[in-house]
C-alpha cells in the first residue's frame, strides 16, 4: 500500500520554508497568477493582501500542492510541496460543511491520520496529542461538540488545533479573521504568536489592512502578480497600494496621515472562472 | 402474545420468505453504512445513475446465461471508474455527462431485454427486484459482497472521512486521493449490485440514501450515523417484508415505503433536527 502515497519530498531544515520562483497559473486563458517570486524565512508571519480576485487562494493552493502552476516552481524546505506533510491549510469558514457529523476532537484527529498510517485506529497516544492541541487553542472543554455548534472564532481555532496536531511547520490561513469579533481575532493572534515562537511560518490571507499592519512581520501585496513584499511600513505606501488596488481603493486624508478604504466585501472571492 | 408470535412466524414457514428476509436484512444493513458517504458527499444522483447504467450488463449476462450478479458487478465497476475519470475532465458538467450515459445505457438494457419473450416479467424483476426469488447461492454471494464492503469501509474509515469532510486536507496529508475516490465509487457499485435483487434498479437509491438520511438527522458523529442507519435499514427491511406479505404489496416497494415513512417521521418529530421541535424553539 505504501506505493499509493506520494514519495516524501526532501525536507531540509536548513532550506527556507518557502521558495516561490516564477510561478504563473492560467485557467482557461484567464491569468490567475503571473511570475510570482519570493522567499520566506522560518518563523515569519506574513499577511497576504490584495483586492478580490488577486489570486490569494490560488497562491495558497499552489503552495500546498492542490493546484499545479502552469510554469514556475514552489519549494517547501527544499522539496516540492506534493511530498510534504508539514504544510497545513486552514480553509475559509465558508468552504467547510459545518453540518458534517464530526466532533471537535474528530476534526483535530484528522491532522494525525498520516502520522498514524493506514489501517490503524487512534491509540490513547493519538488522543493525547489531540487533547494537547485542543488545550493549546483553549478548546479542550468543547472537544465533544459537533463543529456546527461552535462560534466562528471557535471554529477557526479547531482548524488551528488540527494544524498543531499535524505538526505543521508552515500554516496557511485563508481569511481566518473575516466575520470574527475583536476578542476572537485576538485569540487567533495569540495562538499565532505561539506558533511563531516555535518557529512555525504562517501566511494569513486577509482583507483587514489594519490588522495586517499591526500584527504581521511582513506584507505580501498581491494582484495577480507580486506587487511588493516587505515590512508593513515599506509596503503600505500610497504608490504601492494604488498599484495593487487601483480604482478599488480610496485614500482619505485625515490629519497627518491617510485613511485607506478598500473594497473588502464578500466571501467566495477568487472567482477565477468568470 | 402467541397470536403475535404466530403472526410473525407464519411467513417464515415458506423457505423463500425466510431467504428473502435474510437478503433484505443484509441489504438493509450494508446500504446505509456506505450510504452515509453518499449522503454526506451529495452523491445521490451518482448512485441512481450507476444503478441504471448497470442494466445492460445485467441483461447481457442474462442473455448469455451467466449469473446476473457477475454481469452487474463488471458493468458497475467499469461504470464507476468511467464516471470517476469523466469527473476529472472539464468539457461538460459531471451531472450532464452522467445523465446522458445513464439514460443511454438504460435504454440499451431495455432494448436488449425487449427482444425476449419473457420481457415484461424480466423487466419488472430487474426494475423493482425479486426478493422472493432469492436462491441460497444468491444469499451467499450477497453476504460475501456485503462483508467485503463492510471490511473496506472499516479499513479506510479515517481516509474516507477526511476525503469527504475536507478534500484539501486529504491532499495536504498526501493521502492517495484518486485511489480513495475510485475505491469509494467501486464500493457504491458493489453495494448497488448486492441490492439489485432485493429492490431492483429503480429503487436501489432509496436503500442507499433514505435510512442514511434519517440517521443523519438524528446524530452528530459519523460512526453513530452508520450504525443507526444500519439499524433503520434493517428495520425497514423487516417491517417492509411483513407489510408485503400481509398487505400483498410487492416486496421492494414495501421496503422502500417503510424507509420513507421512517424518514418522514424522523424529519418531523426527530429529537435533534426535527422540524416540529425547531418550530417550537423559534416560537419560544
Amino acid at each position: 500500500m505504501a506505493e499509493l502515497f506520494a514519495r516524501p519530498a526532501p525536507h531540509d531544515p536548513a532550506a527556507p520554508p518557502v521558495q516561490v520562483e516564477g510561478v504563473s497559473l492560467a485557467y482557461d486563458g484567464v491569468t490567475a497568477l503571473r511570475d510570482v517570486t519570493f522567499n520566506l524565512a522560518a518563523g515569519a508571519r506574513v499577511a497576504v493582501v490584495g483586492p478580490n480576485g488577486a489570486g490569494k487562494s490560488t497562491l495558497f493552493k499552489i503552495m500546498v500542492g492542490v493546484l499545479r502552476p502552469t510554469s514556475g516552481e514552489v519549494r517547501i524546505y527544499g522539496g516540492s510541496p506534493g511530498g510534504h506533510v508539514c504544510i497545513a491549510y486552514v480553509p475559509q469558514r465558508s468552504q467547510v460543511d459545518w453540518t458534517f457529523p464530526v466532533s471537535v476532537a474528530d476534526v483535530v484527529m484528522m491532522g494525525r491520520i498520516r502520522a498514524m498510517g493506514l489501517f490503524r485506529w487512534p491509540t490513547p497516544e493519538d488522543w493525547r496529542h489531540v487533547d494537547a492541541a485542543l488545550l493549546r487553542v483553549g478548546m479542550l472543554e468543547l472537544r465533544g461538540r459537533q463543529i456546527g455548534e461552535l462560534s466562528g472564532g471557535q471554529q477557526q481555532r479547531v482548524f488551528l488545533a488540527q494544524a498543531l496536531a499535524q505538526g505543521a511547520e508552515l500554516v496557511l490561513l485563508d481569511e481566518p479573521l473575516s466575520g470574527l469579533d475583536v476578542p476572537s481575532q485576538e485569540a487567533i493572534f495569540s495562538i499565532l504568536d505561539e506558533l511563531r515562537a516555535s518557529g512555525v511560518t504562517t501566511l494569513v490571507a486577509t482583507h483587514d489592512l489594519n490588522l495586517a499592519a499591526e500584527r504581521c512581520d511582513q506584507i505580501l501585496l498581491l494582484n495577480r502578480r507580486l506587487v511588493a513584499l516587505g515590512p508593513p511600513a515599506a509596503v503600505f505606501t500610497r504608490p504601492l497600494l494604488m498599484e495593487a488596488y487601483g480604482g478599488h481603493m480610496h485614500l482619505v486624508p485625515e490629519g497627518e496621515g491617510v485613511i485607506i478604504l478598500t473594497d473588502t466585501c464578500c466571501d467566495g472571492e477568487e472567482a477565477v472562472h468568470e | 402474545m402467541s397470536d403475535l408470535l404466530s403472526w410473525l412466524a407464519e411467513p417464515m414457514q415458506y423457505a423463500f420468505m425466510a431467504r428473502g428476509l435474510l437478503a433484505a436484512v443484509i441489504v438493509g444493513v450494508i446500504c446505509p453504512v456506505l450510504g452515509a458517504y453518499v449522503v454526506l458527499r451529495g452523491m445521490a444522483f451518482f448512485g441512481d445513475a450507476l444503478a441504471h447504467i448497470i442494466l445492460p450488463g445485467v441483461v447481457i449476462a442474462y442473455l448469455l446465461g451467466w449469473p446476473l450478479g457477475v454481469g452487474a458487478l463488471i458493468t458497475g465497476v467499469l461504470a464507476a471508474i468511467g464516471i470517476g475519470a469523466l469527473s476529472q475532465r472539464k468539457e461538460i458538467k459531471e451531472d450532464t455527462a452522467m445523465g446522458v450515459i445513464f439514460a443511454g445505457a438504460f435504454a440499451l438494457g431495455i432494448a436488449l431485454l425487449s427482444t425476449q419473450r419473457s420481457y415484461a416479467v424480466d423487466l419488472s424483476h430487474i426494475l423493482f427486484g425479486n426478493l422472493l426469488g432469492v436462491s441460497a447461492g444468491d444469499l451467499w454471494l450477497m453476504a460475501a459482497l456485503a462483508a467485503v464492503v463492510f471490511l473496506l469501509v472499516v479499513a479506510f474509515y479515517k481516509e474516507f472521512l477526511v476525503l469527504s469532510f475536507d478534500p484539501v486536507l486529504a491532499v495536504t496529508l498526501r493521502l492517495p486521493v484518486t485511489f480513495l475516490k475510485n475505491l469509494l465509487l467501486v464500493l457504491i457499485a458493489v453495494v448497488i449490485v448486492t441490492s439489485l435483487q432485493a429492490v431492483g434498479v429503480a429503487l436501489v437509491l432509496a436503500m442507499l440514501v433514505t435510512p442514511a438520511a434519517s440517521a443523519y438527522l438524528l446524530t452528530r458523529r459519523l460512526p453513530t450515523m452508520m450504525l443507526l442507519g444500519a439499524a433503520l435499514g434493517a428495520a425497514g427491511s423487516v417491517v417492509g417484508l411483513y407489510l408485503s406479505f400481509y398487505a400483498n404489496i410487492a416486496s421492494g416497494p414495501a421496503i422502500v415505503l417503510t424507509e420513507t415513512l421512517l424518514f418522514l417521521l424522523v424529519l418531523f418529530v426527530g429529537p435533534r433536527r426535527g422540524l416540529l421541535w425547531r418550530r417550537r424553539a423559534t416560537e419560544a
